[in-house]
Order: C-alpha cells, then sequence, then structure tokens
C-alpha cells in the first residue's frame, strides 16, 4: 500500500493525541468503531462558552489511514462551531488525506466519531441545563 | 550498530536467490540453452543431463528412493492442484470423499472447493488452538469412501508443523493416499517421504533460496505407486503428468538450491532457532500484552507469529516501515477480514488484527535482529500510547463489557 504524503505526515506527526476529562460537562466523548473490525476510535471535543471547539483530542487503534483521518479531524473542528463541525464529511477527508478507495470506511469512522462526540456533548447539556 | 536498510524478513513469502544458485542457473540461458527433450544433438543432451542431475538432487532433499518420481511443475500451486485434483479424478470410482485442514494454503483449499463443485465431498478439518490437527480426529473423519487426505507440512502463516509421520501411519492403516504440501518445510525440518509415509508432496524452489516460477510434485511409485489423472496435456513430458518443455535454468537452480538447503540444515537450523529466540525473548521482555500464535516449538525455525494487543497490525507495518515483514490484519489485505488460519486457531479477531508474521531466513543478521528488536518496541509503545483500547485497559475496563458500534 503506498501512502500518501499527507497520511504519512499525521501517522509520523499525529495532532491532538490525547485525552480530555470526560467528565467535564463542557467535553463531548465519541467512541466508534469496534476491536472486532481492526479499528476503534475515540474523539473529544472540549467546548467554549461562546460554543467554539476550543480544543479536541483522539485517540486511534487502526490502520495509518484511520489515524490519520481522526487526526484530520481533530485539526479541522477545533475554531468552528458546533453546526460547523457537524457539517464535516469524510468525503472532504478522503479528499484531503487522499485515500484510496478501500481506505473509505477509515474516513467513515473519523465522520461518525465527530458526529459521536457532538452527540455527546450535546446530551450532558441538556442533563446540565 | 549498522545495519542495511530495508531489512527483508518475509521470508515465508519469498526469499532471495542464493548467490550460488545463481551462479549455476545463469550459463543454461546463455550457453547450454538446448531443449532437453532434443536427445538427438549435443545442445538437447546437455540439458537433459543437467535436468537429470537437478532431479536427483530433488528426489534427495526430499528422501524419496527414486528420481523418477519428481514432477516438475510451475510451483507449489500447479503441484498442490495436480496432486489433489489429479488424485480425485483418477480414484472417482474408488471414492468420492477427501480430508484437509481448514488452516491450508489457499491452492489447497480451493483445489477442494473445485472438486466440491464436481460432486466430490470434502471434509475440512479444524485445528486445535495450537495450529496442530487432532489426529483422533483425522482418523475419526476417514471413512470407506476416502481417497486422499491433504495437510501441510509447516503452515505459511503461523509456521506450525504438523506430525506428519502420525498422519502417514494413520493413512497407510486405512489404504488412503497422503498428500503433504511442504513449500514452507523443505530443508527447514526434517522430512522423508519413505519414513512419513507419504505418497504426494509439493515443494517450491523460491521458498528456500531458489528462482519463482519453478517447483515439483514428488508422485510415489512403490508401496504403492501412485496414479494421477495429468492436467496440462501435449508433448507427453514429465511421463506424460505435465507437458510443456522444461524450463531447464530454473530446473537447475531449484536442483542446487534443494542440494544447499539440505546439505546445511543442522547447523542454519540451529542458527535460525538463536536468531528467532533472540527475537522473541526480547519482545517479551520488553512489551507486555503480545502474544504467540500457534505451537511453540512445533514450528519450522525461522517462524514467529506474534499479536501485540492494542496495536493495529497494519498501522504496526507501517511504522515499521524498513522492516518488511507481513501482518494477519484484514486491512492489509483486499479482504476485510483478518487472517482465516488465525480464526482458525481461535484467536479472536481483535487479536488478529494486531499479528505479525516474522519470517527469519539464511540473509538475516544477528544485527537486523536487534535493530528489528528496537523498532518494534518503539512503534509498539507509541501506538499503545494512542490507542484508545489501551488506554481503557489501562483504566481497567475489560473491552469484553464495552457496547461497541460495529459494522
Ligand atoms: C504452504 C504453501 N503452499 C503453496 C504455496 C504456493 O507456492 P507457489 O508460489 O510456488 O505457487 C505457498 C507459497 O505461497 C505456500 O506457502
Ligand atoms: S482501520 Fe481498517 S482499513 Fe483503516
Amino acid at each position: 500500500m503506498a501512502y500518501s504524503e499527507k497520511v504519512l505526515d499525521h501517522y509520523n506527526n499525529p495532532r491532538n493525541v490525547g485525552a480530555l476529562p470526560k467528565d467535564d460537562p463542557t467535553v463531548g466523548t465519541g467512541v466508534v468503531g469496534a476491536p472486532e473490525c481492526g479499528d476503534v476510535m475515540k474523539l473529544q471535543i472540549k467546548v467554549g462558552a461562546n460554543g467554539v471547539i476550543e480544543d479536541a483530542r483522539f485517540k486511534t487503534f487502526g490502520c495509518g489511514s484511520a489515524i490519520a483521518s481522526s487526526s484530520l479531524a481533530t485539526e479541522w473542528v477545533k475554531g468552528k462551531t458546533l453546526a460547523e463541525a457537524s457539517a464535516i464529511r469524510n468525503t472532504d477527508i478522503v479528499q484531503e488525506l487522499n485515500l484510496p478507495p478501500i481506505k473509505i470506511h477509515c474516513s467513515v469512522l473519523a465522520e461518525d466519531a465527530i458526529r459521536a462526540a457532538l452527540a455527546d456533548y450535546a446530551a450532558k447539556q441538556e442533563k446540565h441545563g | 550498530m549498522t545495519v542495511k536498510l530495508p531489512i527483508y524478513m518475509d521470508n515465508h513469502a519469498t526469499t532471495r536467490v542464493d548467490p550460488r544458485v545463481l551462479d549455476k542457473m545463469l550459463p543454461y540461458f546463455s550457453e547450454i540453452y538446448g531443449n532437453a527433450a532434443s536427445k538427438t544433438h549435443a545442445f538437447g543432451r546437455a540439458a537433459e543431463e543437467a535436468v537429470d542431475k537437478a532431479r536427483v538432487q530433488l528426489a534427495k532433499a526430499i528422501g524419496a528412493s527414486s528420481d523418477k518420481e519428481i514432477v516438475i511443475t510451475s510451483g507449489a500451486t500447479e503441484s498442490d492442484n495436480l496432486a489433489i485434483k489429479g488424485v480425485a479424478h483418477m480414484h472417482r470410482e474408488k471414492g468420492d470423499h477427501l480430508i484437509t485442514v481448514c488452516t491450508e494454503h489457499k491452492a489447497v483449499l480451493d483445489s477442494h472447493h473445485a472438486l466440491e463443485r464436481e460432486g466430490f465431498r470434502v471434509t475440512f478439518l479444524p485445528v486445535q488452538q495450537d495450529g496442530l490437527v487432532d489426529l483422533a480426529q483425522l482418523e475419526a473423519a476417514m471413512t470407506d469412501q476416502t481417497i486422499l487426505v491433504s495437510i501441510m507440512a509447516v503452515n505459511n502463516e503461523i509456521g506450525v508443523v504438523q506430525p506428519l509421520a502420525e498422519i502417514g501411519k494413520l493413512c497407510k492403516k486405512r489404504g488412503i493416499l497422503f498428500f503433504c504440501d511442504a513449500a514452507q518445510a523443505v530443508g527447514k525440518i526434517p522430512l522423508n517421504v519413505e519414513e512419513m509415509g507419504i505418497d504426494l508432496l509439493a515443494f517450491t524452489a523460491h521458498k528456500m533460496y531458489g528462482p519463482k516460477g519453478i517447483g515439483a510434485l514428488y508422485v510415489r511409485r512403490k508401496n504403492p505407486r501412485v496414479r494421477l489423472e495429468a492436467m496440462m496435456h501435449g508433448g507427453g513430458h514429465e511421463r506424460g503428468l505435465r507437458s510443456g518443455t522444461l524450463a531447464v535454468p530454473l530446473i537447475v537452480a531449484f536442483g542446487e538450491a534443494a542440494e544447499l538447503i539440505t546439505a546445511k540444515q543442522a547447523e542454519e537450523t540451529a542458527r535460525l532457532l538463536a536468531l528467532r529466540e533472540r527475537l522473541w525473548t526480547g519482545l517479551q521482555a520488553r512489551l507486555q500484552h503480545i502474544y504467540l500464535n500457534g505451537h511453540a516449538t512445533q514450528r519450522a525455525p525461522g517462524s514467529l507469529n506474534v499479536s501485540f494487543a492494542y496495536v493495529e497490525g497494519e498501522s504496526l507495518l507501517m511504522g515499521i516501515s524498513d522492516i518488511a515483514v507481513s501482518s494477519g490484519s484484514a486491512c492489509t489485505s483486499a479482504s476485510l477480514e483478518p487472517s482465516y488460519v488465525l480464526k482458525a486457531l481461535g484467536v479472536n479477531d481483535e487479536l488478529a488484527h494486531t499479528s505479525i508474521r516474522f519470517g527469519i531466513g539464511r540473509f538475516n543478521t544477528e544485527e537486523e535482529i536487534d535493530y528489528t528488536l528496537e523498532r518494534v518496541v518503539e512503534v509498539v509503545t507509541r501506538l499503545r500510547e494512542m490507542s484508545p483500547l489501551w488506554e481503557m485497559v489501562q483504566e481497567g475496563i475489560d473491552l469484553r463489557t464495552v457496547n461497541w458500534t460495529g459494522h
């Protein structure tokens, strides 16, 4: 498999690896995928009072393209509003990283992870009023 | 420490042609280029002589009693097809049942699938957790209708060695032919068709430091005389079993490779075992949660298949890109299923996705092993730091209790 320059760059220098406190009401956590499928992504966002995502973190078990997709996703959501973040599509990731067809599911997973994090954040907001 | 990069450690996939083998074969392109079937002139006779010599070398390497028992083919895939379909088609009136094992090479499995479509019945035996067949299960599967048992010598993914002599005995007792795919085995484990009761045996040059595209099928001529139906029809070469002009340079190289690997077998086995132990004990000393796939000692000397839990195999390969190894992970192959061999061992999908196959061979050095060890430890550690599974395990979460959103 030949990896694109951008995939290699994200794999070798992943952005925003790590964890945010998942019990913090301003943090939304999304975990998608399953170990049996060979890919699990955890993506977290921290939302400021102004409704803008001020920080993001990820951890990924998966191939290099999955790692790159999630790394890129954290870069992209930072500084975006919740609505803007939810508009990110896996096809944008495919294009940016030059993913081949068999790696499209890795980008789908990253889109799913963003949505799951946003949904978790929304659920927390509802609970905490 | 200076090692030349990249390092080749994928010797199950193929091997480098030994320079001594290459030297022997080259004159057969440019000087001794006759057709081995042209017995009327010197060019042809010289080629024939070279082929005869190689045939003796090949017979010797597997303990065959006669060089007439060697049928030259294009490789183990063809030998597998010829043995399985050839026996089935020849013995159809005697029985319609065949036995094989679900961890065999695809060439063996798919030959059986093709026969199933023709109406033959096939038993695909499971293996035990260590990758070995259960002899009691094998015996129980044998019926009056069984004409062939096909079981490999050394598995290409996990390196385990099947109990060939015991299998041979069981087959003999029931009057069933025994075919063994020994592509990964010749010159690597003790192998003798007479002592092990093997009736047909497939092998190939490119797994023993010879060229690609040349192989052989051993077909027993005595006790019993094995009869096969040919697949390739034509000029009647190889006693009618495989027509086609012989690839003299490749055959010369194959013979030479077989002689070389068996001549130094004991010495080389000891060296490879030491290298494998160095790698395995080094990994165990420095990484937690790693698992050996397949039997610990019943394995070919250069073979090591390890699962590195919580690190996906393809991402690990990417991190050690200056070392050529292969992975049992789904995502490296065209299919999205993890290795069927690891599955058959009962390795769960999650661990199958984290497996790496190291194939240590003749040209690997201790320095290369040490470099590989360092790189693997470094990359596994880095990838675990970014693995959500590793994080959960560190937090004491049992991954089996998590409600995954699998697809
Ligand atoms: C066990 C086994 N059988 C058959 C083959 C096929 O051999 P060849 O490449 O010579 O057709 C291989 C190698 O890929 C193998 O490992
Ligand atoms: S995680 Fe399976 S191919 Fe990317």
